[in-house]
């Protein structure tokens, strides 16, 4: 298999240390056993998130983006970037459109970069992990390097809503995305079609500022996968996957619940089907345990004859 | 920032539509609205909405300024863009939502402690600080912009949260100390300032309303 090469953007949740650290541990071993190769932009920058928009103009939020694009253009020419933020993918999916939409735009975000001594070239391309997985690789490639089925894990598949709005993955609809299900299947999980909340907001980044509001959603988020029988829920989004784990006990406190649901992200599925270790997979840094698939990530698999 | 806003009563007497179109981001959508409707009904916190999106720009139309300027509405926007891939006309409702809080926010009409606003105002502090966010300062500035001692009872609320992230490696008290950040973040001030001066060339304000001082 020819190795396939990438401009990679974690963005500021999944650097080292920050909230969604096990996911890029997780997306780095995915990523080794699919001989995929994905290099750090250089001095990549926050992009800004959705959340910014009080203190900032649309301009300052463009030459953010378009920052991450002039320096992965310059050291990484021609490769493809890819965010496994969904809100880093979809605000540089935005300049892109926004820019190239409009060569006033354009030119007034060249203006500010220059004070950075750079410059964006329209043609950028900005992918999400997802994408490349489903797209550039394909399910039966996925299917390849499982060691390790996910037999009998129950998993409810939470899209959320910036991986699937307003963009989405080509040929996915906004109501019923199927491509989550599909790659729990393809490394031999249960999908739990029924699950209801599988396109639900989890509050996003409200979750910090509103959190009662917040916490009604993730309560119905994590309800509806107990309903469908789901031993464990799996999100492309490092937000929602830290808030539907993180806030499940402050739920509890207030309202005596007992909701314990583990919350994983799909690489980690991945990564646990293709062989790796508790570590490898980021399954040591989950406050609510994924049980399930600790037990497999532990389990030694029997040499192949 | 109060002189700001007298410019543009002055500016734009009666005529609150026009204003919109020419100084809130995507505003020149507003008039495509042919109140459907589907908006209304998307919105993830909806019930907290007083306003709708469908009502806001009824009452943009309506010339109910301060209304408008001054509503929680906007405010608990969750990015979710429901409304955007529902929208028959294709507005861009979300950023139309966002572009009218930071408006209002920019002429010191919005909400007074509305919680969104401050913690967007941390956001991009924080974020173009260093150039990336520091999460375990962004959180503390977060629980703290009420003051000390509301602070500290928040903090303790929520120190469970804070411990089982700390023992998952995820959250890390060495962050308040060692921070990422660019290399060049220097440079990216001087491109964000940069981009200040032309959005207030653009727009036609005379203050510069924001700083990147180190
Ligand atoms: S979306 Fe969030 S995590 Fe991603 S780069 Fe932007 S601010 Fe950082
Ligand atoms: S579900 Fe929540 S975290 Fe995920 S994309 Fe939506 S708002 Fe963001
Ligand atoms: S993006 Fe904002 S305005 Fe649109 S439906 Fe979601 S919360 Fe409502
Ligand atoms: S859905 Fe679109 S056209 Fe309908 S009321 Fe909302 S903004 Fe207006």
């Amino acid at each position: 298999m020819a190795k396939r090469e990438y401009a990679f953007y974690p963005g500021c949740s999944s650097q080292l240390r920050g909230s969604a650290a096990n996911y890029l541990v997780s997306v780095n071993s995915m990523c080794d056993k699919l001989d995929v190769k994905m290099t750090q932009i250089p001095d990549w920058n926050c992009c800004g998130a959705s959340i910014s928009y009080a203190g900032s103009s649309e301009l300052a939020r463009h030459v953010l983006s378009a920052r991450n694009f002039a320096l992965s253009d310059k050291h990484l020419p021609g490769q493809d970037i890819v965010a496994t933020c969904a809100a880093c993918w979809l605000g540089g999916r935005e300049t892109i459109e926004k820019l190239d939409a409009s060569s006033q735009l354009l030119a007034d975000t060249n203006e500010a970069l220059k004070e950075a001594g750079l410059e964006y070239k329209s043609g950028t391309a900005i992918r999400h992990m997802v994408e490349v997985l489903v797209e550039d690789l394909g399910y039966e490639e996925l299917g390849k390097p499982v060691v390790k089925p996910l037999d009998g894990v129950k998993v409810a598949g939470y899209v959320g809503c910036q991986t699937n709005r307003p963009f989405g993955i080509a040929g996915e609809s906004f109501e019923n995305p199927l491509y989550l299900d599909k790659l729990i299947e393809t490394v031999g999980g249960e999908a739990l079609s029924k699950y209801e909340e599988k396109v639900s907001c989890c509050g996003g980044s409200l979750a910090f500022c509103e959190p009662e509001k917040a916490e009604k959603q993730i309560k119905n988020i994590v309800e509806s996968a107990y309903d469908q029988g789901a031993d464990v829920i799996c999100t492309p989004c490092p937000l929602c996957q830290a808030n539907v784990e993180v806030y499940q006990s402050e739920i509890n406190r207030k309202q005596g619940t007992k909701l314990n649901m583990p919350v994983v992200y799909y690489s980690q599925l991945l990564s646990v089907a293709y062989g790796g270790t508790l570590k490898e997979a980021g399954l040591d840094g989950h406050i609510i345990q994924p049980k399930k698939l600790q037990d497999i990530a532990v389990k030694v698999v029997p040499a192949k004859r | 920032m109060g002189d700001l806003n007298q410019q543009m009563l002055d500016k734009y007497r009666n005529n609150f539509l026009h204003e919109v179109e020419e100084k809130v981001d995507d505003g020149e959508w507003v008039k495509m609205c042919m109140q459907c409707g589907v908006c209304a009904g998307s919105c993830t916190f909806g019930p907290d909405w007083e306003h709708t999106p469908q009502k806001i720009f009824m009452m943009i139309r309506a010339g109910k300024r301060e209304e408008v300027l001054s509503s929680h509405s906007m405010w608990l926007c969750t990015s979710c863009y429901n409304c955007m891939v529902r929208c028959p006309r294709e507005l861009p409702i979300t950023h139309i939502m966002h572009g009218l809080a930071s408006y209002a926010h920019r002429l010191g009409l919005a909400p007074k402690n509305q919680p969104t606003r401050d913690f967007s105002l941390i956001f991009w502090e924080n974020c173009t600080k260093t150039g990336r966010v520091n999460e375990l300062r962004m959180t503390i500035s977060v629980y703290f912009r009420e003051g000390f001692v509301s602070g500290v009872k928040k903090m303790w609320t929520l120190r469970n949260i804070g411990r089982g992230l700390f023992f998952a490696k995820r959250l890390n008290p060495l962050e308040l100390f060692v921070s990422h950040g660019c290399k060049d973040k220097d440079g990216l001030r001087r491109a964000l300032k940069k981009a200040d001066e032309i959005e207030a060339r653009r727009r036609g304000y005379e203050v510069q309303p924001r700083g990147y001082s180190s």
